[in-house]
C-alpha cells in the first residue's frame, strides 16, 4: 500500500501530469463560474480530448475538472444568488446575504478555505477508506437509505424559519412535485397531464434556478440597485480565512459528513449541503443571524461539497455505480482511457486509485488557491447596477436550465417554478425546506418500497436503521429546541419592541396570503386525487404525503382566513419591507411578465432571435443604455451563446419561426 | 505553423490515396464512392439519446474518433447528447430533423429498440426508415445466490416455489429479458423496481437484499466474476449469441455456461417453441444480440450510405481497433453491411400478435400501463 501510495505520489507530480492537472481546473473554473453547467458539461467537453491521452494523464485532467467544480460554482452562489451547482444551494442562504452587506470578499475567502480543507480532507480519507470501504458500502442497503432520507428530512425542522406549520407545507409541496412523473414501483406516470416532459419528473437543476435565483434576481431588479452598496469591498479577504479557523470543528464536522454521503450510492451529493447547513444551525447557539449572513452558514456546505468528491469517488471506483451526475461522465471517461472501475481498484490497480486521490488533493490545492486570489477582484462585480447584470443573468439562467433536458419545455418549468419562488419568498413558504423536500421524494419512496420488499416491515429492526433513527431523533429534539429557543427570544424581542413602539410591520390585509394558501391546499387536494386513480403501490406515497399535507395546509389557510395577524404564520413581504407603499418599486409580477415575455417569444421565435429582442429592449428601457452599448452587449452575448453551443455540441431552443421555414446556423 | 500544417496536409492526403489505392485493389468499384461522397471541411453530429458517461455514450465516444478517421474527408465525428424519455425523445428528434446528407447519424440501444416494440406511447420513430451501417452485440450472463444451493442450470427446477427476488430497472427495461426467461422456465420471481441502473441491482444482490441477478458481459467480467471466485456468485447460464441462421449458440465469451435455449430443453425436455420463446427471443436480439446500432436517416442516397458501410467496416477490421475494442466492447464480432441490417431486421420485425401477447403479459403480471 505504502509503495502504491508513494508510486502514486511521483507519478501525480511529473511535469505533464501536473500541467494536464493544472489544464483540468482551469477548464473546470472556466465552465463552474457559469451557473448550472457544472461538472457534466465540463466533463462532456473534455471527453472528445481524451481519446489516444495517456491514461494516467487523461486522468489528471478529469480529476482536475471534477474537484474544481464544488469550488467554482461558489461565485454565483454567493455573488449573485444563484446556486452555481446543486452541491452549493445551501451556501446561497447567508453567502448572498453578506455578498448583499458588502461583505462578498469574506463570504467567498471563507467558502474557497473552507473547499479547499473540505477537498484535501476527503482525499485524505479517501487514501485509508478506500482500501475497507467496501464492507461499509454494503451495510448501507435499502432499509439505511431509507432512513437516511428520513434525517435529511428532519432538516425541515431547523430549516423553517417562523412557522413550522409553513416549514413542513413547503415541504410537502417539495415532496410532491419530486414525485411528479414515473413511480418507482409500477411505472405509473402521476399528475403528468399527459405531457411527455413530465414523465420524466422535472429536473434539480431547473427547480433549483426557479427557486432560489429568480426571485432573487426579481428582487434586485424591483429594488433597482447594485447587489451591494457598500462602497468597500477588499476587506475581509483575510477575515474570511480566519473564520474558518474560527470555526474549523464546524468545518470538520462537515467535512465528515460530506465524505459520509458522498460514498454512499444512491443518496447523492444534492443533499450534503443542506444536511450541513442543517448541521450547523443546529449545533450553534446564537442562530438569529442564519438566512442573513452568517460566515458558518457558507463555511459548513462548503467543506462538506468538497469533501463530497472524495466520499463520491469510492463507489464509483470500487463498484462502478456514480453517486452523482459529473461522477457517471467521469466514469465515462474512464472507461474510454481504458480503465475499468471494479474491486481490481484497491488490489492490481492501486497505484492508478491512489493517482486518483493524489491528484484530487492538487486539483483542490490549485483550484481553491486560485479561486482565492481572483475572489477579491470577481466581488467587484457586486457594485454593478444590476439593470446591466439582469439580462445576462437571465440568459444564463435560462441557458443553464435548457442544459437539463434539452427541452424548451425546461424554460416553461423555470418559469413556473420561478413564479412559485416568488410567491414563498413574498409570503415567506421557506423555499430551503421546499428544495430539500424535493431532493428526498424520489429516493424516500424508491428506499422505502424497496426496504419494505427485500425485507418486509422487519427492515425497522435493523441495527443500522435503529442507529439512524436515533440520530434523526436527535436532530428533531435540536430542531424543537431550536424552535422554542426562537420563539422565546422572539418573544422577548416583542415585549421589548411593544416598549420601544418600534414593532416590525405586520400585514394587515391577509387576502393574498390566504390566496396563496388556498393554492398550496388545492395542489394537494388535486395530488390525492391524482394518487387515487393509480395502483397501490404507484399512490401511497404521494396518497399519504397529501393526505398530511392536507391537513398542515388546512391549519395553514384556517389561521390566515380567521385573520390571526399575530400568528407567525401572517408574513408578507410586501408589506413588511414597504414596498407596497413605495411607488418607485415595481409591482411583483412587472419583472416575471419580462421572463414570460421571453420564453413566449423562444417558442415563436427560437432562442437566440428572442435573447437579442430581450437584451435591446431591456437595456433600452429598463438599464437606459446608449445605443452603441446595447449593441455592443447584444452582440456580445449573442455570440457567445452561439459559440458555446457549437463546442458543446448543443442546439439552442428552436421555436415555431424554425419549423417553418429553414434558417442558417446559428439562427435555425 | 503553416509548413507545418501544408506537411500534415501532405500527409492526410497521401494517407487518404494510399487508402484509395488499397481500396481499388480489392475491390474495383469502390473507388468511385470515395470520389463522390466526401465530409472533408464538415462535421458529422451523431444524435446519441442518452445522457453523457453512460454505457451508450461511451460507446459512441470510443467509436467517434475511429470511424472519423475511416470516413472519407476525415471530418470530425462529435456526440449530440439528447436524453429524455427513455431515450425516445432523441430518437423521435432524429426521425424528424435529420438530413439524409450523412452528417447526422443516430446512436440506438436495447432502451430505444424496446418501447418501438412495445409501441410505446412516446414513440414516433421508425426503424423501418432507416438505414443500419453498424449492429454492436453484447451479452448477458443470468447468476445466482449460493444460498439458493443450486450448482447449475440443471437444478433451476429446485428453484421453484422458492422466494426469488430480482432487483430491476423497470418491466420495460432490458430487464425484460431476464424476467420473460425466468417466466418460460416456470421459477416464480419477485421483482423489486425503482432500481437506478444494472449497477445497483448488483449492488442489492452484493448486500443480499436479492437472490438472482443478470450483467451484460462487461460487468460481469469485471465485477461479478470476482464475486465467483470468493464463491458469492454462482453463474448459472448466458443469454447466448446468434449464429449466422439467426439460431442460439453458447456466447463464446463464456464456453462453459449453457444458453438460454440449451436451458429451455433442460428444464422442458424439449426445444424451444411458442409465442412467449418467439417473443423472448425478439427481445433478447434487441436488446443484446443488436444491442446497439448506427443508423442513417430516410431518404439516404445510397452512395453515402455506402461510404458509411465502408468506413464503419474498416473501423471494425483496423487494428487499432481491435486493440482497444475489448475493454470498452467485450469480444463479440461488430456486424456491419448486410450483417447488420439483417441483425435489426430479426430484432424488430415483430409481429402484431406477439406484440399484443407482450404487451398483454406486461399488464397482468407487472401492471405496465400502455
Amino acid at each position: 500500500m505504502i509503495d502504491a501510495f508513494l508510486a502514486a505520489l511521483a507519478t501525480a507530480t511529473t511535469g505533464t501530469h501536473l500541467l494536464y492537472l493544472v489544464g483540468g481546473v482551469g477548464l473546470g473554473l472556466a465552465i463552474g463560474i457559469f451557473p448550472g453547467l457544472g461538472g457534466i458539461a465540463g466533463l462532456s467537453l473534455l471527453l472528445p480530448f481524451l481519446y489516444g491521452m495517456e491514461p494516467t494523464t487523461a486522468l489528471a485532467m478529469l480529476i482536475g475538472l471534477v474537484a474544481v467544480i464544488p469550488t467554482s460554482d461558489t461565485f454565483t452562489s454567493v455573488l449573485m444568488g444563484i446556486p452555481g451547482s446543486s452541491g452549493s444551494q445551501a451556501t446561497v442562504l447567508d453567502g448572498f446575504p453578506m455578498a448583499k452587506r458588502g461583505e462578498a470578499a469574506r463570504a467567498l475567502a471563507a467558502a474557497f478555505s473552507s473547499s479547499l480543507f473540505g477537498g484535501i480532507f476527503g482525499a485524505l480519507v479517501l487514501t485509508g477508506f478506500v482500501l475497507v470501504a467496501r464492507p461499509v458500502i454494503l451495510a448501507f442497503g435499502s432499509a439505511e437509505l431509507f432512513m437516511l432520507t428520513l434525517l435529511g428530512l428532519s432538516m425541515v425542522g431547523v430549516l423553517a424559519g417562523n412557522s413550522l406549520l409553513k416549514g413542513l407545507g413547503a415541504c410537502g409541496i417539495g415532496l410532491l412535485l419530486g414525485s411528479v412523473g414515473g413511480a418507482p414501483a409500477t411505472g405509473e406516470y402521476r399528475m403528468t397531464f399527459g405531457n411527455f416532459y413530465l414523465m420524466d419528473g422535472l429536473p434539480l437543476v431547473v427547480v433549483g434556478l426557479g427557486i432560489f435565483a429568480l426571485p432573487e434576481i426579481i428582487d434586485l431588479l424591483r429594488q433597482n440597485r447594485a447587489i451591494s452598496e457598500a462602497s468597500e469591498l477588499g476587506k475581509g479577504w483575510l477575515t474570511g480565512v480566519s473564520d474558518l479557523i474560527k470555526h474549523k470543528w464546524l468545518a470538520l464536522r462537515c467535512a465528515v459528513l460530506g465524505c459520509v454521503v458522498g460514498a454512499l450510492p444512491g443518496l447523492g451529493g444534492s443533499v450534503v449541503d443542506w444536511i450541513s447547513y442543517g448541521h450547523a444551525v443546529q449545533t450553534t447557539k446564537d442562530k438569529e443571524h442564519f438566512g442573513n449572513g452568517d460566515v458558518r452558514g457558507v463555511i459548513a456546505p462548503e467543506s462538506s461539497n468538497n469533501a463530497k468528491e472524495g466520499g463520491a469517488l469510492i463507489p464509483t471506483l470500487l463498484f462502478g455505480i456514480p453517486g452523482s451526475g459529473s461522477m457517471a461522465v467521469f466514469l465515462g471517461g474512464m472507461i474510454l482511457i481504458g480503465i475499468e472501475p471494479g474491486p481490481s481498484m484497491v488490489t492490481t490497480n492501486l497505484d492508478i486509485t491512489y493517482t486518483i486521490v493524489w491528484s484530487l488533493a492538487l486539483a483542490n490545492l490549485v483550484g481553491a488557491g486560485a479561486c482565492l486570489m481572483l475572489s477579491k477582484w470577481v466581488a467587484r462585480i457586486t457594485t454593478i447596477p444590476y439593470a446591466l447584470m439582469a439580462p445576462f443573468m437571465i440568459t444564463i439562467i435560462c441557458f443553464a436550465a435548457y442544459q437539463a433536458t434539452r427541452d424548451l419545455n425546461d424554460l416553461v418549468a423555470l418559469v413556473g417554478i420561478g413564479t412559485l419562488g416568488v410567491l414563498m419568498k413574498r409570503f415567506d413558504w421557506p423555499r430551503p425546506a421546499f428544495l430539500i423536500g424535493f431532493v428526498l421524494a424520489s429516493g424516500m419512496e424508491t428506499y422505502l418500497y424497496q426496504a419494505v420488499q427485500f425485507d418486509g416491515w422487519q427492515f425497522l429492526t435493523k441495527p443500522g436503521v435503529l442507529i439512524i433513527g436515533t440520530l434523526t431523533l436527535i436532530s428533531i429534539f435540536f430542531a424543537a429546541r431550536h424552535t422554542s429557543d426562537n420563539s422565546k427570544s422572539k418573544a422577548t424581542e416583542n415585549d421589548r419592541a411593544q416598549d420601544t413602539e418600534s414593532r416590525p410591520k405586520r400585514a394587515t390585509n391577509l387576502r393574498p396570503q390566504t390566496l396563496f394558501a388556498t393554492a398550496i391546499f388545492l395542489t394537494f387536494a388535486y395530488g390525492l386525487y391524482d394518487a387515487l386513480q393509480q395502483s397501490f403501490l404507484g399512490s401511497v406515497f404521494t396518497a399519504s404525503v397529501c393526505a398530511v399535507m392536507l391537513v398542515i395546509s388546512g391549519a395553514v389557510l384556517f389561521k390566515l382566513a380567521s385573520g390571526r395577524i399575530d400568528d407567525p404564520v401572517n408574513h408578507d413581504k410586501e408589506v413588511v419591507e414597504e414596498y407596497v407603499s413605495n411607488q418607485g418599486i415595481a409591482s411583483l409580477f412587472h419583472y416575471l411578465y419580462w421572463i414570460i415575455g421571453l420564453v413566449i417569444s423562444c417558442y415563436l421565435f427560437g432562442f437566440l432571435i428572442s435573447v437579442t429582442g430581450f437584451f435591446v429592449t431591456f437595456l433600452l428601457v429598463k438599464a437606459r443604455t446608449s445605443l452603441v452599448r446595447t449593441a455592443m452587449l447584444t452582440s456580445s452575448i449573442v455570440v457567445f451563446m452561439a459559440s458555446l453551443s457549437h463546442i458543446m455540441v448543443l442546439d439552442l431552443p428552436n421555436g415555431l419561426l424554425q419549423s417553418a421555414i429553414a434558417l442558417p446556423w446559428p439562427l435555425g | 505553423m503553416n509548413q507545418l500544417s501544408k506537411n500534415r496536409s501532405w500527409i492526410d492526403a497521401m494517407k487518404g490515396f494510399t487508402i484509395i489505392a488499397a481500396i481499388s485493389l480489392v475491390a474495383g468499384t469502390a473507388t468511385s464512392v470515395q470520389a463522390s461522397v466526401d465530409f472533408a471541411d464538415e462535421r458529422i453530429e451523431w444524435v446519441v439519446p442518452f445522457k453523457e458517461g453512460g454505457g451508450s455514450d461511451t460507446w459512441a465516444r470510443f467509436f467517434a474518433p475511429l470511424i472519423s478517421e475511416n470516413l472519407p474527408g476525415q471530418p470530425p465525428v462529435v456526440v449530440k447528447n439528447i436524453p429524455g424519455g427513455g431515450s425516445t425523445k432523441g430518437a423521435n428528434y432524429f426521425d424528424r430533423r435529420a438530413e439524409p446528407t450523412g452528417l447526422e447519424i443516430l446512436g440506438t440501444s436495447g432502451s430505444t429498440q424496446f418501447p418501438y416494440l412495445l409501441g410505446d406511447r412516446r414513440v414516433k420513430y421508425d426503424y423501418k426508415n432507416w438505414t443500419p451501417v453498424l449492429a454492436s452485440p453484447t451479452g448477458g450472463v443470468f447468476y445466482v445466490s449460493p444460498e439458493l444451493g443450486i450448482k447449475s442450470a440443471e437444478d433451476l427446477v429446485k428453484l421453484r416455489g422458492e422466494s426469488i427476488k430480482y432487483a430491476s430497472q423497470g418491466a420495460t427495461s432490458l430487464d425484460l429479458v431476464p424476467l420473460l426467461a425466468l417466466e418460460i422456465l416456470d421459477i416464480d420471481v419477485h421483482a423489486i423496481f425503482g432500481m437506478k441502473g444494472r449497477g445497483a441491482g448488483r449492488l442489492a444482490f452484493e448486500r443480499g437484499e436479492v437472490n438472482v441477478d443478470y450483467q451484460t458481459t462487461s460487468a460481469y467480467l469485471q465485477k461479478v466474476l470476482p464475486l465467483v471466485e470468493e464463491g458469492k456468485a454462482v453463474p448459472i447460464m448466458s443469454w447466448g449469441v446468434l449464429d449466422d441462421n439467426g439460431d442460439l449458440k453458447r456466447d463464446p465469451t463464456f464456453p462453459d455456461l449453457p444458453h438460454f435455449a440449451e436451458v429451455y430443453e433442460m428444464i422442458h425436455g424439449s426445444k424451444p417453441e411458442g409465442t412467449a420463446f418467439k417473443v423472448w427471443k425478439a427481445f433478447f436480439v434487441a436488446g443484446f444480440a443488436a444491442q446497439k446500432g448506427i443508423f442513417l436517416p430516410n431518404n439516404t442516397d445510397p452512395e453515402v450510405i455506402e461510404a458509411w458501410a465502408k468506413a464503419v467496416e474498416d473501423t471494425v477490421a483496423s487494428q487499432d481497433f481491435k486493440n482497444k475494442a475489448k475493454a470498452v466492447l467485450g469480444s463479440y464480432p461488430q456486424a456491419v453491411q448486410a450483417k447488420a441490417s439483417k441483425a435489426f431486421k430479426v430484432a424488430l420485425d415483430m409481429d402484431e400478435s406477439d406484440r399484443a401477447w407482450v404487451r398483454d403479459w406486461l399488464s397482468t403480471r407487472y401492471h405496465v400501463r400502455f
